[in-house]
C-alpha cells in the first residue's frame, strides 16, 4: 500500500495545494496600518491537510480498484445493508428493534427531538414519491416540489374557507397532487431526459410564482396562519402531545407510503416504469403503453408529495411560498440519488444523512453545502449507484415442474 | 392461401431523402423469409414502419392473424398497438433492459397480455397473485424453450453477447406473436453461435407455429433457412424468390459486389 510513488504524489498535490492557496491563506493586507502580514502558519496546515487527504484518497481507490476486481472474478459485491436484508437471523431482530425505537422515540426524547424527526419522516415520504417518478420510470423531475405545494395549499385553503378538516384534506390533498402530476406528465410525454428536467423545473417555478403572486387566491408572500393541527375530534390536546400525535401519524404514512412503494415496484406496473427507464423503444416495442406508464408514475408519484404537503401544513400551522423554492426539489432529489436511485431502504438512509445529520450539526451549518458537495462526490466514485442501490426480486425455481414458483425476495 | 403479412406499396420518406421506395412484401403463414440488402438499403427502416417506430409516408400493410385471419391494417398504430396485435421484434443493436434480470425482461414481454392495475399491485387480490405466478411459469417456459434457465436470476447486462441476443429473442417470443421479426440476429455472433441460432429459428418456427421474417447480413445463415429472400437496395426492391434463384439473380450479385468494368 504505501509505495513510493504514492507518497511522492501526495507531496506534489499537497504543494501544488500550498501554491494555489498562498493567496489567500498567507498573505494578509492590513489597509490600516499598511501591512503586509505573512502567516506561514496556514501554509503548513494546507499542506499537511491536502497531503494526507490525497494519500487517503488513493489509499481508497485503490481499494475500490481491488474490489471490482474481485466482482469481476466472480465474487458478487454486495453492500453490507443488502447482505444484512438477506439474513433473515439478523434482519427480523432489527427491524423489531427499530420498530421498538421508533415506537418509544417520543416518549424518551424531547420535543425537539420529535420535530426534527418528523421533519426528516416528511422527507421520507417526498423521497420514496421522488424514487416512484425518477429511480423506477427514470423521469428526471426536478418540479417535484410544486406537488408538495398543491398538498400543503390544498389543506390550508380549503381549511380557511370550507373550515375542512385534516383527515378529509389528507386523501383531497393526495388526490389534487396526482391530478397535477398528471397534468404536468401530458405536456412532457415526448421529453426525456434534460428537456424533461427543464421543463419540469420550469413547472415547479410557475406553481411557487402563483402562489406568491396571486394574492386573492393564495395571500401572497404573506403566506396562510392558523391552520389547525391535526387531531381527533373531541380530545383536546396540549401542544406537546399534538406533536406526538403527528409523530406517529407521520410514521404510519411512511410505513404506508414503503408498503405501496414496495408492493408496486415488483408489480406489471413497476416492471414497466423499469423497462421505460432502461430503453424507451424497446420498451415500447414490447407492447407497454408509454403514455400511460408515464402519466401513471407522474401521478402515484405526486400522490406521496401531496400528502406530506397536507401533513407539512398541519404540522407547522404556517405556510407560505418561500416553504416550496427550488432547493427542496434539489433536496429530495438529493436524498434520492444519494440513497440510491430505485432503492426503498436507501431512501429512508439517504433522508437520515441529509435532513437529520444537518439539523444535529447545526453549529457547523455554514459548511453544509460543502459537505452535500463532497458526500455526493464520494459517493459517485465508491458507490455510484448510492449507499444502498437497487436490487431487483429473484425467483427460485426448484418446484417448477409441479407448477410451484416460489419467489423470494432478495 | 393468403400471406399473414402483406405490405403494399410501401413508401417512407426522411424529409427529402427516400428510405422505402413502394416496397411489396408478404410473408405466408409458416415461412422464414428474409430481406437482405446492402448496407443502408432500408431494411431496418421497413420493420421500423411495420412495426410502428415510423409512421410511413404511403403503403398498406396489413396482418390476418392465424387460425381466424380478419384482416388489421397496420397502418397508424402505435409501437405497443403493433405488438398487441401479434408481431414482435428484436432490434439490430441490442436493445435489452440492462439492468433487469433475464427473468424480468421476458416478464416484460407479457405485459401486453396482462391486466393487473394499480390497485391489483397494491392489494395483490387473489386474480394479480394468481397472474403473477402464472406469469412466472410462462416466462419461465419461454426461457426453457430458448435455453436461457441457467441465467434466469442474472442482469441482463451481465450476460455474453450471444446470449443477450437470444435473450431478445426469448423477449419478443414472450409477447405472444404469430409474426417474428428479426434484426440482424446473428450480428457479432461466432459461427458456433450462429449454428445454434439457425437450429433456435427452424426450431420456434416448428414446434411454436411463429412465421419468421428476418434480416440478415450473413448468407451462409440466410440461404440454409429462408424459403423466400427478398432484396431491396436504395429502399427499392429489386429481386425476390428462392434461395437458389436469388444465388443467381444478376441484379443482386450486381447490388453486392458492384457493376464489373469493361476493359
Amino acid at each position: 500500500m504505501l509505495t513510493f510513488t504514492e507518497i511522492k504524489r501526495s507531496f506534489l498535490v499537497s504543494v501544488w495545494f500550498m501554491f494555489l492557496t498562498f493567496p489567500i491563506m498567507v498573505i494578509r493586507v492590513n489597509t490600516i496600518e499598511n501591512v503586509v502580514i505573512w502567516r506561514w502558519k496556514n501554509m503548513l496546515f494546507v499542506g499537511a491537510g491536502s497531503f494526507v487527504l490525497s494519500f487517503v484518497w488513493r489509499f481508497l481507490m485503490r481499494r475500490k480498484e481491488v474490489g471490482s476486481k474481485d466482482a469481476e472474478a466472480g465474487g458478487t459485491s454486495k453492500s453490507i445493508f443488502q447482505r444484512f436484508m438477506e439474513e433473515k437471523r439478523l434482519y427480523y431482530p432489527a427491524l423489531g428493534a427499530i420498530s421498538v425505537i421508533v415506537v418509544l422515540f417520543p416518549l424518551v426524547f424531547s420535543m425537539y427531538q420529535v420535530n426534527i424527526m418528523i421533519s426528516g419522516l416528511t422527507y421520507v415520504m417526498l423521497g420514496l414519491g421522488l424514487n416512484i417518478v425518477i429511480g423506477l420510470a427514470g423521469l428526471l423531475d426536478l418540479g417535484y416540489v410544486a406537488f408538495y405545494a398543491v398538498g400543503a395549499y390544498a389543506y390550508a385553503l380549503l381549511n380557511y374557507h370550507f373550515g375542512v378538516s385534516f383527515w378529509i384534506a389528507l386523501p383531497i390533498g393526495a388526490g389534487l397532487a396526482a391530478l397535477f402530476g398528471i397534468i404536468l406528465g401530458f405536456p412532457v410525454l415526448r421529453l426525456r431526459g434534460d428537456y424533461l428536467a427543464i421543463v419540469t423545473l420550469g413547472f415547479g417555478e410557475i406553481i411557487r410564482l402563483i402562489l406568491e403572486n396571486w394574492n386573492e387566491f393564495s395571500f401572497g408572500p404573506s403566506g396562510i396562519a392558523n391552520i389547525p393541527r391535526p387531531a381527533i375530534p373531541g380530545i383536546e390536546f396540549t401542544l406537546h402531545q399534538n406533536t406526538i400525535f403527528i409523530y406517529y401519524l407521520v410514521v404510519l404514512l411512511v410505513v404506508f407510503t414503503i408498503f405501496v412503494v414496495n408492493r408496486l415496484q415488483d408489480s406489471r406496473i413497476g416492471r414497466a416504469w423499469i423497462a421505460l427507464r432502461e430503453d424507451e423503444v424497446a420498451c415500447q416495442a414490447m407492447g407497454i403503453d408509454k403514455t400511460k406508464t408515464k402519466l401513471t408514475a407522474f401521478a402515484l408519484g405526486a400522490t406521496w408529495a401531496g400528502m406530506a404537503g397536507v401533513v407539512f401544513a398541519g404540522k407547522t400551522t404556517f405556510i407560505n411560498p418561500a416553504s416550496f423554492t427550488i432547493w427542496e426539489s434539489v433536496m429530495i432529489l438529493c436524498i434520492v440519488v444519494l440513497g440510491g436511485m430505485g432503492s426503498i431502504l436507501g431512501v429512508v438512509v439517504g433522508a437520515g444523512f441529509l435532513i437529520l445529520i444537518p439539523e444535529y450539526f447545526r453549529a457547523f451549518s455554514e459548511y453544509r453545502m460543502l459537505a452535500f458537495g463532497a458526500a455526493l462526490i464520494l459517493m459517485m466514485v465508491f458507490r455510484p449507484g448510492g449507499i444502498v442501490s437497487g436490487m431487483r426480486k429473484t425467483y427460485q425455481f426448484e418446484g417448477i415442474e409441479n407448477g410451484e414458483a416460489s419467489d423470494k425476495k432478495a | 392461401m393468403e400471406p399473414i403479412l402483406e405490405v403494399n406499396n410501401l413508401t417512407m420518406d426522411f424529409g427529402g431523402l427516400r428510405a422505402l421506395d413502394r416496397i411489396d412484401i408478404d410473408v405466408k403463414e409458416g415461412e422464414i423469409v428474409a430481406l437482405i440488402g446492402p448496407n443502408g438499403a432500408g431494411k431496418t427502416t421497413f420493420f421500423n414502419c411495420i412495426t410502428g417506430i415510423h409512421p410511413p409516408t404511403k403503403g398498406e400493410m396489413v396482418i390476418r392473424r392465424p387460425p381466424k385471419r380478419n384482416p388489421q391494417r397496420l397502418n397508424g398504430l402505435k409501437p405497443n398497438h403493433v405488438t398487441e396485435r401479434g408481431l414482435a421484434r428484436t432490434f439490430q443493436n441490442i436493445r435489452l433492459f440492462p439492468s433487469m434480470t433475464v427473468l424480468e425482461n421476458v416478464m416484460i414481454g407479457r405485459h401486453c397480455r396482462l391486466r393487473a392495475g394499480i390497485a391489483g399491485a397494491i392489494f395483490r387480490n387473489r386474480a394479480t397473485r394468481q397472474e403473477e405466478k402464472q406469469l412466472v411459469r410462462d416466462s419461465y417456459g419461454v426461457l426453457e424453450k430458448i435455453g436461457l434457465t441457467r441465467y434466469v436470476n442474472e442482469l441482463a447486462m451481465n450476460l455474453p453477447y450471444g446470449e443477450q441476443r437470444r435473450l431478445e429473442i426469448a423477449r419478443a417470443m414472450a409477447t405472444d406473436p404469430f409474426l417474428l421479426l428479426l434484426d440482424e440476429p446473428a450480428a457479432g455472433m461466432n459461427p458456433r453461435e450462429t449454428e445454434s441460432l439457425d437450429e433456435l429459428i427452424v426450431k420456434i418456427r416448428d414446434e411454436e407455429q411463429i412465421s419468421i421474417l428476418l434480416i440478415e447480413h450473413d448468407m451462409k445463415l440466410v440461404m440454409s433457412l429462408s424459403d423466400r429472400i427478398f432484396v431491396v437496395d436504395y429502399g427499392k426492391k429489386i429481386a425476390e424468390g428462392t434461395p437458389e434463384e436469388i444465388r443467381n439473380n444478376p441484379a443482386v450479385i450486381k447490388a453486392y459486389l458492384g457493376e464489373e468494368v469493361d476493359a
